[in-house]
C-alpha cells in the first residue's frame, strides 16, 4: 500500500495540480489554471528541540515524565483507598458526595498522569523528525480495476444473470417483498383497540368527582377561591393501580381549576352553564404537543406552557395568545352534586392534547357549532 | 517456508510473542503497511480522536450502569437513601437510576461520567464537522465519509435522546411526551405511529424497555460499525493536511504512527477520559432526583432536552400556531413546518459536498485542507448555517434567556424568530466580506511584507514603519491556493443549453465573482522591485 | 424616629422610601396600629390609596391580611424599587416591628390571612415520608413556576418566578397562603397548614443538602450542562491539543 519514503526527497510540485500519475487526468472544472506559479520551497530544516540539544535537559524531561507516570499510580492507589475509605452510609447524602468527589478526583490523577506523561515522553523524547509519505489517488491500480470488472463478467457469465432476466427479476422483486411482513409483525407492538378511539376519550363522566392531585381529596366550590389555582385529577383516578393504567388515564384526565371573578368570566356561547359561580376547569395538557400547561398567572389569568411558551387565557376560554398552540385548551364542563362538590358534567366535548390527523372525527357536534360561532363573534 | 526468514534475530520474549502471532496471522503485512503510516499534525485533526475516545467512555461507563439499570416501568415504591422520594410510587427504571446514584459505590461517579461523555461526543462532533466544512475536507475523495460522519452525527442524537429517557424521570418523561405530540402531528400515518411506538396510550408501561434495546443494541451497533468504516475510508484516503512548505497535494508530512503518533494518541485518550472523570467528580448533570418519578400532571420550569436536541425543541418554539382542517383531516403545520425545515436543513448539510463540486465541475482529488478564508463564499454559507443553528438552539433556552437578562419572553421569541430569517443572511455578507478582507491581507504581507512595528525616521525626516518580507516557508501558506472563476454558458455535446447549464453557471458566479487570485511570481517580483525604489 | 419617616415620606413618592435608609434601628420599643396606619399613610399610600382602597398604581389591600404585608415588606418586595413587570426581591426597607404594626392595621380593615403560627413553620417536625410527601406537592403545585430544585423560571410578558433556595419559612408559607402579584392562592383547603409545612420541610432538604454530584451549576438544568460541556469541556479539550500539536522550542 503506502511506500514510506523516510527521507525528504519529495517533489517540489504545485499542490494545487492534480495527481496525474498514470493515466488519469481528473476534471479541473472551474478552477482557474495558472501557469505562472511558485515553486514549493520544500520542508524547512528541522530544528532540534532544547532536549535534543541539552542532556541536562532530557534527563530532567525524563524524570518528569516518570513523575506523571508514578503520579498516575498513586491515583489508582488513592481510587481503591477512597472507595472503602468513603462507603456510602444509607441516607447521608455528604456520604455520597464525597464518595464521587473523591473517587473521581483519584481516577482522574489516575488516567491525566499517563496521559500527560505520555504526552510530554512523545513531545520532548521521541524522534521529532518529520516524515513524508507520498499519496497515490484514491482509486485502484488499472491492472486491480480491470481484473474487477473481469471478475463480473465472468460472474455475469457463469451465473447467466443479465442473460436469465426471468431469473433476475423475480428474484429482485421477491426480495423487494420480503421486508413486507415485519410492517405487519408490528402491529402487536400495542394493543388490538384502534388508536384513534383509545386516545379520544377520558376518565371523565358525568357525576365524577374533581379530586386533588395526588391525594384524590374531592373539592369542594366553596373552597375554591379567587386567585387559587388547583390541579385536578378524576376522584375515581386513585383507585386505579399504576400497572391498570393509573399514568395514561392521568395524561389524559389532567384538568387545572381556578375560579375568575365573575366579571372576568365570559362564557363562550354554547357552553354556558359549563362553569359553576365562576369557576371553570381546563384540560392541563396542550394543545401543541402536550406538555402539562400548569403556569397559572392568578392576576392576568394566563396560563403558560414551560415548554414552548404557549400562552392562553383562561378569561377568554383558554384561547391562545401566545406561541405555537393553536387550539384553545379544551374545557370540562362542570357542576356541583348535592354534597356541594364539583363534579363533571360529562366528559371533554373534544379530544384532549396535541393534534392529530383524525382528531376531527371525535369532536362532538355541538362543540364544532360553539366553536364555530365563537368564530363568528370574534 | 518462510519460518527461518520470519524468525526475528534475538530471541527476545517480544520477538518470540511477535513470530507465534506473525505464524497465524500474518499480522507483519499488516504492521508493515500501516506501521510508518504518517498523520499530519494540527490541532483541529484531533477533534475526531475526542470523538472517538468519548466514545470508548460512554460505552464503558455505560457497561458498568447496564448491570445495575432495570429498564422495567413495573410499579415498585422507593426504598433507597433519598429521603424526599421514600415511598413515592414509581417505575422500576427510576428506582434503579436512584439506586445507582445513591447506593452504589461509584454508581453516580459513572452515571455523571456516561452523561457528560454523551454530551462531549456530540459536541466533539458538531466542532470536528464544522472543521471538515470550513476547510473543504469534505471534498473528492473523502464525499463519503461526509456523508457517514454525517449520519454518525444524526445516530448520536438517536443515542442521546434514547438514553435522556430512561431514567423516567419528570424531564425524560415530559420530552417524550413532547415525542409524542411531534409524532401525532405527523399526516395520515402519526397516531398510529405514536400508539405502536409507546404500545398503546401515552405513556404506557413499553417505551422505556423499548428505547434500552435501542440505546444498548441497536443503535451502538450501527455506529460501532458506521465508526469503523468511517475509520477505514480516512486511512485509506489518507489525512487531509494544511498547505505548508513541503506539503503538497501529493503526499502527507507528519508524524508517523509507530511511535510518535501512536503515542500522541494513546495519551490524549488517556486526557479526553481523565478530564471527563475529572469533570464527573466536581459537577453534577441531571440531578434525577430533583425531578422526582414520571407523571404527566407536573412539569418542571426550564424543562429543556440535552444541548443536541435544543435545535429540534427551538424550532418548535419559534414555530407559528397554525393549523388546518382539511376534508375533515387535521394537519398540524405547528409541527410540520419545523419538522421540514429541519429536514430540508439535515438533507442539505449532508449533499453539501456533492452539490459544491457540482458547480465547481472540479473532479480532481483534494488532499490539502483549505484555509477558509480562501473559498469565501463556502465559509459565508458555513456561517450562515452555523447562526441558523445557533438561532434554533437558542430559542430551545428562550425562557431561561428571558429570566436571566431580564427580558419578556415573548419578546425574545420575536427576536429570534427574526433572527432566524435574517441573521444567516447577515452572517453570510459579513463572513465572506471578512474572508475577502483576509485574502486581500495575505496579498499584501506577501507583496510589500508584513508590519514589523519598527519605526524608522527617513531622511527626509517622515516616519514609517518598515515592512519585512516573510521568509519562503512562512510565506507558501499564503500563496498556495485554488481559485476558480464562474464557468461560462457553452452548450453541451449535443448543441443544446439546457437549464441546469444555466443554473450551474449561475451559481459559479455567486461562487466565485468576488475572488482574490492568489498572488503571481511575476506580481511578487513587480512589487519587490517597486519597494526598493 | 417615626416623625423622621413620616416626614420623609410626606413628598408621598415611592422612590424617595426606595433611596432613604432603612429606618432600621432595631429597638424593642412596641409599635401599635396607629403606628402601622402612620407608615402606611406615609410609605404605601401614593399607590395602594389612603385608606388602602388601592389606585390605578397599586391594588386594593383591604382583606389581604397581616401575612401578605409581611411578605410583602419583610422580603423588600414593597415599597416597590421601581415600577417594572413584578416587584424584585431585596433588602427589607423596615423594622420587623414597623412591618407587624401596619400588617396590624391593614388586618384591622377587613379579616384577611394571618401570619402562620410558628408550628407551621418547624420542618423539624416533620418526618422523612411528610418530606417526601412535600416534595410530591412541590412537584405538583410549584415546580412548574419554580423548577423542580426551586431555582425559579420564566412567566409572560417579563414577569418571572423567583427563586426559592435559602427563603425564610415564614415568606415561603405567606407566600402559598396569600398568592403574591402573579401566584396563585394556595389556601388551607389546597394545601393544609400540615402540607405547607411539608412542602417547606422538602426545601428545607435542599437547602442543607447540596447536590451530591457536585457543582450544581445553578440547577437550570440541561442548557447550563451543554454550554458547560462547548466552553470548558471541548474548549479545554481543544487546548489540550493545541498544546499536543504544538512544537516544543
Amino acid at each position: 500500500m503506502a511506500n514510506d519514503n523516510e527521507r525528504n526527497s519529495m517533489s517540489a510540485e504545485d499542490q494545487s495540480a492534480p495527481s496525474e500519475q498514470g493515466v488519469v487526468a481528473y476534471d479541473r472544472g472551474a478552477a482557474i489554471e495558472q501557469s505562472d506559479t511558485f515553486q514549493n520551497p520544500g520542508l524547512p530544516p528541522h530544528r532540534p528541540r532544547q532536549t535534543d540539544l541539552y542532556p541536562e535537559k532530557e534527563r530532567r524531561a525524563e524524570r518528569q515524565v516518570v513523575g506523571w507516570f508514578l503520579a498516575s499510580m498513586l491515583g489508582s492507589v488513592l481510587a481503591i483507598v477512597a472507595y472503602i475509605a468513603l462507603p456510602i452510609e444509607p441516607g447521608n447524602m455528604t456520604s455520597v458526595r464525597l464518595n464521587n468527589l473523591f473517587l473521581g478526583l483519584a481516577i482522574a490523577l489516575a488516567l491525566l498522569g499517563v496521559g500527560i506523561g505520555g504526552m510530554h515522553w512523545a513531545r520532548q523524547l521521541m524522534s521529532s523528525h518529520e516524515v513524508v509519505e507520498e499519496r497515490h489517488l484514491s482509486r485502484g491500480s488499472e491492472k486491480s480495476r480491470a481484473r474487477a470488472v473481469e471478475i463480473f463478467q465472468l460472474g455475469d457469465e457463469e451465473s447467466g444473470f443479465s442473460r436469465r432476466t426471468l431469473i433476475r427479476n423475480t428474484l429482485i422483486g421477491a426480495v423487494a417483498i420480503l421486508p413486507l411482513p415485519a410492517i405487519v409483525l408490528f402491529r402487536d407492538l400495542a394493543p388490538a383497540q384502534d388508536a384513534v378511539e383509545a386516545i379520544s376519550r377520558t376518565m371523565w363522566t358525568e357525576g365524577e368527582r374533581l379530586a386533588l392531585d395526588p391525594t384524590g381529596t374531592p373539592i369542594r366550590a366553596d373552597d375554591v377561591t379567587v386567585g387559587s389555582a388547583f390541579h385536578v385529577i378524576p376522584e375515581s383516578l386513585k383507585d386505579l393501580g399504576h400497572d391498570e393504567g393509573y399514568l395514561d388515564q392521568k395524561a389524559l384526565a389532567s384538568v387545572l381549576l381556578v375560579r375568575l371573578p365573575l366579571d372576568r368570566l365570559k362564557e363562550a356561547p354554547g357552553r354556558e352553564g359549563w362553569s359553576y359561580d365562576g369557576i371553570v376547569a381546563y384540560s392541563k395538557i396542550c394543545t401543541h404537543v402536550g406538555c402539562p400547561v400548569a403556569l397559572y398567572e392568578q392576576q392576568t389569568h394566563h396560563l403558560l406552557c414551560p415548554c414552548h411558551q404557549s400562552t392562553f387565557d383562561v378569561t377568554e376560554h383558554a384561547k391562545v395568545i401566545f406561541g405555537p398552540a393553536k387550539r384553545p385548551l379544551p374545557q370540562l364542563p362542570i357542576t356541583v352534586d348535592a354534597e356541594g362538590y364539583l363534579v363533571a358534567q360529562s366528559d371533554f366535548t373534544e379530544p384532549i392534547g396535541p393534534s392529530y390527523w383524525e382528531r376531527l372525527q371525535h369532536v362532538q357536534p355541538e362543540h364544532v357549532q360553539a366553536a364555530a360561532e365563537t368564530e363568528t363573534r370574534a | 517456508m518462510t519460518t527461518t526468514a520470519a524468525r526475528p534475530a534475538r530471541r527476545t520474549l517480544t520477538g518470540a510473542a511477535s513470530n507465534y502471532l506473525d505464524e497465524r496471522t500474518s499480522i507483519s503485512t499488516f504492521v508493515a503497511t500501516l506501521g510508518r503510516k504518517v498523520f499530519p499534525d494540527h490541532w483541529s485533526f484531533m477533534l475526531g480522536e475526542v470523538i472517538l475516545y468519548s466514545f470508548v467512555a460512554i460505552l464503558l461507563s455505560g457497561t458498568f450502569l447496564t448491570f445495575f439499570f432495570e429498564p422495567s416501568m413495573t410499579e415498585v415504591h422507593y426504598d433507597g437513601s433519598y429521603v424526599p422520594l421514600k415511598g413515592i410510587a414509581m417505575s422500576a427504571a427510576y428506582a434503579s437510576a436512584l439506586d445507582i446514584s445513591f447506593d452504589i459505590r461509584g454508581g453516580l461517579l459513572m452515571r455523571q461520567i456516561h452523561h457528560w461523555a454523551a454530551l462531549l461526543f456530540v459536541a466533539a462532533i458538531g466542532l470536528h464537522m464544522l472543521r471538515v466544512f470550513f476547510t473543504g475536507a469534505f471534498r473528492k475523495p473523502r464525499e463519503i465519509n461526509w456523508v457517514i460522519g454525517f449520519v454518525l452525527f444524526i445516530l448520536a442524537m438517536a443515542e442521546g435522546f434514547t438514553g435522556y429517557s430512561l431514567p423516567d424521570d419528570l424531564l425524560s418523561g415530559n420530552g417524550l411526551a413532547i415525542i409524542n405530540g411531534m409524532v401525532k402531528g405527523i399526516p395520515i400515518v402519526g397516531t398510529w405511529i405514536s400508539y405502536l411506538f409507546f404500545g398503546g396510550l401515552f405513556p404506557g408501561h413499553e417505551i422505556v424497555p423499548r428505547l434500552f434495546v435501542l440505546h444498548i443494541m441497536l443503535l451502538p451497533a450501527i455506529v460501532i460499525a458506521m465508526i469503523g468504516v468511517h475509520l477505514v475510508l480516512m486511512v485509506i484516503n489518507k489525512h487531509t493536511q494544511f498547505a505548508g512548505p513541503g506539503k503538497t497535494n501529493d503526499n502527507v508530512v507528519g508524524a508517523p504512527i509507530m511511535p510518535l503518533f501512536a503515542a500522541k494518541a494513546g495519551s490524549f485518550f488517556f486526557i479526553v477520559f481523565g478530564v471527563l472523570v475529572l469533570i464527573s467528580s466536581l459537577f453534577t448533570i441531571n440531578p434525577i432526583w430533583n425531578y422526582g418519578p414520571y407523571d404527566p400532571s407536573p412539569v418542571s420550569a426550564g424543562t429543556q432536552p440535552d444541548w443536541y436536541i435544543g435545535f429540534a425543541d427551538g424550532a418548535l418554539r419559534l414555530a407559528p400556531g397554525l393549523e388546518s382542517e382539511i376534508l375533515g383531516w387535521t394537519v398540524s403545520w405547528n409541527i410540520l413546518i419545523p419538522m421540514v425545515v429541519l429536514g430540508l436543513f439535515i438533507v442539505l448539510v449532508m449533499f453539501y459536498p456533492f452539490i459544491e463540486q457540482w458547480i465547481t465541475g472540479d473532479k480532481r482529488e483534494h488532499h490539502i485542507a483549505e484555509r477558509p478564508r480562501n473559498n469565501p463564499t463556502r465559509t459565508g454559507i458555513g456561517a450562515a448555517g452555523i447562526v441558523f443553528y445557533a438561532v434554533m438552539w437558542a430559542a430551545a433556552s428562550s425562557d431561561l434567556i428571558a429570566t436571566h437578562f431580564r427580558l419578556n419572553v415573548f419578546q425574545v421569541t420575536w427576536f429570534l424568530q427574526a433572527s432566524l430569517i435574517l441573521g444567516p443572511i447577515i452572517a453570510y455578507v459579513l463572513t465572506k466580506r471578512i474572508a475577502l478582507g483576509l485574502q486581500k491581507k495575505d496579498r499584501e504581507i506577501l507583496l510589500h511584507g508584513y508590519e514589523s512595528g519598527r519605526i524608522v525616521r527617513r531622511p527626509g525626516g517622515e516616519f514609517i514603519e518598515v515592512h519585512e518580507p516573510l521568509d519562503e516557508y512562512e510565506s507558501w501558506k499564503l500563496k498556495a491556493y485554488d481559485s476558480y472563476e464562474p464557468v461560462m454558458v457553452r452548450p453541451n455535446a449535443k448543441g443544446r443549453i439546457t437549464p441546469a447549464t444555466h443554473l450551474r453557471a449561475a451559481l459559479t458566479r455567486w461562487f466565485f465573482e468576488d475572488r482574490i487570485s492568489p498572488v503571481t511570481p511575476r506580481e511578487l517580483e513587480a512589487a519587490q522591485r517597486h519597494d526598493h525604489h | 424616629m417615626i416623625g423622621l419617616v413620616v416626614a420623609g415620606g410626606a413628598s408621598v413618592a415611592v422612590s424617595s422610601v426606595a433611596n432613604a435608609e432603612p429606618a432600621a434601628a432595631p429597638h424593642s420599643q412596641q409599635l401599635t396600629v396607629e403606628d402601622g396606619e402612620q407608615l402606611f399613610r406615609a410609605n404605601c399610600a401614593s399607590c395602594h390609596g389612603l385608606e388602602a382602597e388601592g389606585t390605578e398604581n397599586g391594588p386594593s389591600l383591604i382583606g389581604v391580611g397581616a401575612a401578605s404585608v409581611d411578605f410583602q415588606v419583610m422580603t423588600g418586595r414593597m415599597p416597590m424599587a421601581f415600577q417594572g413587570p413584578q416587584a424584585e426581591q431585596r433588602a427589607p426597607q423596615f423594622t420587623q416591628e414597623q412591618s407587624d404594626a401596619m400588617g396590624e392595621y391593614i388586618a384591622a380593615l377587613a379579616p384577611g390571612p394571618a401570619v402562620p403560627d410558628a408550628e407551621w413553620l418547624d420542618a423539624s417536625a416533620v418526618d422523612a415520608e411528610g418530606v417526601a410527601r412535600g416534595a410530591e406537592l412541590f412537584r405538583i403545585n410549584c415546580a412548574m413556576c419554580h423548577n423542580v430544585a426551586g431555582a425559579g423560571g420564566a412567566l409572560t410578558e417579563g414577569k418571572w418566578a423567583p427563586h426559592l433556595r435559602d427563603i425564610a419559612p415564614q415568606h415561603v408559607y405567606e407566600a402559598m397562603l396569600t398568592g403574591p402579584q402573579n401566584m396563585p392562592v394556595f389556601n388551607d383547603a389546597n394545601i393544609s397548614p400540615e402540607q405547607k409545612r411539608e412542602i417547606i420541610a422538602y426545601l428545607d432538604y435542599l437547602d442543607e443538602n447540596p447536590s451530591v454530584g457536585g457543582f450544581d451549576l445553578g440547577s437550570l438544568g440541561p442548557v447550563s450542562e451543554g454550554l458547560f460541556i462547548w466552553i470548558i469541556g471541548l474548549g479545554g479539550l481543544v487546548g489540550v491539543a493545541v498544546w499536543l500539536t504544538s512544537r516544543p522550542n
